[in-house]
């Protein structure tokens, strides 16, 4: 049992990594696309978060009181990715709403259909 | 968008200082509890943003123009990098912020200050801008399709 | 969370996704404090279920709010999904068990950032001190990221009287045609 729970974390992550690029890969709407790719970048946040926490501890937050104290070093280097993602999914968004300008769709395969024609 | 809803408009109105306000706490008190310029940056833009969909873009623009917001993006990274810059002017490597006081300690929480501030324009700058964006976009698109439907009409 | 990725995935309508789509951000930042990581819960939460479920929705405004049905059986992304998850969960056995503090991932440097943060940064939450001070190359990246990326939006989106006029020309010539 403890050791079911104490993989768990990953499984988790696992399937969310798992979940984000079957969207990616079979579905062919753009919007879609993006939102799963969000999902696969959250399972990164997860599979960095979750080995920097240590059992008892506290958010790294330097307080007197408190003598054991999760990894910062992982909340840093998500902290700044969630921000970044958001820039670039803004970005993709801007080429999905430029394709629909230019195509009048936003699935993959009439997108390519048209481009055959 | 809804511009028509009483109770929106109002708890909006009531809502934004206190988001605002929010947002500056977050950015000063990071170094003492959770929080800095990526999370001050998001939420002070979600005020704006806020304000726009309820009272429709143009009068957020009115409050943040598009001209301040694109000259924003460029100057907190111009913040971040000349501190970077302003450290090796000062005999330390690039990055370094403790010359910037007369004890290393201090050095340090000025830069770290500075460092955030930068931080918190170019984030907050370039979330607002692509709202802007977007958000002209969609009404422009509305009024294409008016304009489109009148034309339909009269053809 | 597993729940609504699983609704993710089967939901068609796209308005659905989005909000399916916020509601997982919220999770994840419930998760995220449970994990002692509360300054990136407060990320999470403000651009995950603020940001982002607000771009989503303008840009359904702009396009469409369907999804078109699958045109065929996705059989080869499901076969190597499964395949890189197996190799995925295969990985995890040999993974350091979770939450103990002597794992190799928390002896690098972390330790030397808990106990010297504070002295030498006067600043007791040492994510800040870390993001500002001993990483502040890696941040200055991510703000270039974050500024490449605002640029390429207004470039994307805000040329529009040029083109709007380019796509007249080109309707007409294809009527000539």
């Amino acid at each position: 049992m403890t050791v079911f729970l104490a993989d768990l974390n990953y499984w988790v992550t696992i399937f969310l990594m798992i979940g984000g690029l079957y969207i990616i890969a079979a579905h062919g709407n753009m919007i879609k696309k993006l939102v799963g790719l969000s999902i696969f970048q959250t399972s990164v946040y997860l599979l960095f978060l979750s080995p920097g926490k240590v059992l008892g501890g506290t958010a790294p937050i330097i307080a007197p009181g408190f003598e054991v104290y999760s990894n910062p070093l992982p909340h840093v280097l998500i902290l700044t990715a969630i921000v970044v993602g958001v820039a670039t999914i803004a970005l993709g968004l801007a080429l999905v709403v430029r394709i629909h300008e230019a195509y009048g769709t936003i699935e993959d395969d009439e997108v390519q259909e048209m481009e055959a024609d | 968008m809804m511009r028509d809803t009483v109770i929106l408009r109002v708890v909006v109105k009531l809502l934004l200082p206190a988001i605002l306000i929010f947002a500056l706490y977050v950015q000063f008190h990071g170094e003492y509890g959770p929080g800095g310029g990526f999370q001050a940056g998001v939420a002070a833009a979600a005020a704006i943003i806020l304000y726009g969909m309820i009272f429709g873009i143009d009068e957020a623009q009115k409050v943040v123009p598009r001209r301040i917001v694109n000259t924003m993006i460029p100057l907190g990274v111009l913040i971040f990098a000349g501190t970077g810059v302003a450290s090796m002017f000062l005999g330390e490597n690039y990055l370094n912020y403790s010359p910037f006081a007369s004890k290393p300690v201090n050095g340090q929480h000025v830069g770290i200050l500075v460092v955030e501030a930068g931080v918190f324009i170019t984030v907050a700058s370039t979330m607002l801008a692509i709202f802007y964006v977007f958000g002209g976009r969609a009404d422009e698109a509305d009024q294409r399709a008016d304009e489109a439907g009148k034309k339909g009409g009269e053809g | 969370m597993v729940v609504v990725v699983i609704g993710i995935i089967r939901a068609h309508n796209l308005f659905a996704v989005v909000m399916l789509g916020g509601i997982y951000s919220f999770l994840l930042a419930t998760v995220m404090v449970i994990l002692d990581a509360v300054d990136v819960a407060m990320t999470e939460a403000a651009v995950g279920a603020g940001m982002s479920t607000v771009l989503l929705l303008a840009v359904l405004h702009l396009t469409r709010a369907r999804e078109a049905p699958l045109r065929h059986a996705p059989a080869i992304p499901l076969l190597v999904c499964l395949l890189t998850g197996g190799a995925l969960v295969y990985g995890t056995l040999d993974l350091p068990p979770f939450g103990k503090a002597d794992n190799p991932q928390n002896q690098h440097v972390a330790p030397y950032y808990l106990e010297n943060a504070e002295a030498e940064t006067k600043s007791p939450n040492v994510v800040t001190a870390v993001l500002a001070s001993y990483r502040g190359y890696d941040t200055l990246g991510e703000v270039a990221v974050i500024f490449t990326a605002g640029i390429g939006v207004l470039i994307l989106l805000s040329r529009r009287r040029r083109r709007e006029m380019i796509v007249e020309d080109e309707g007409g010539s294809k009527h000539d045609a």
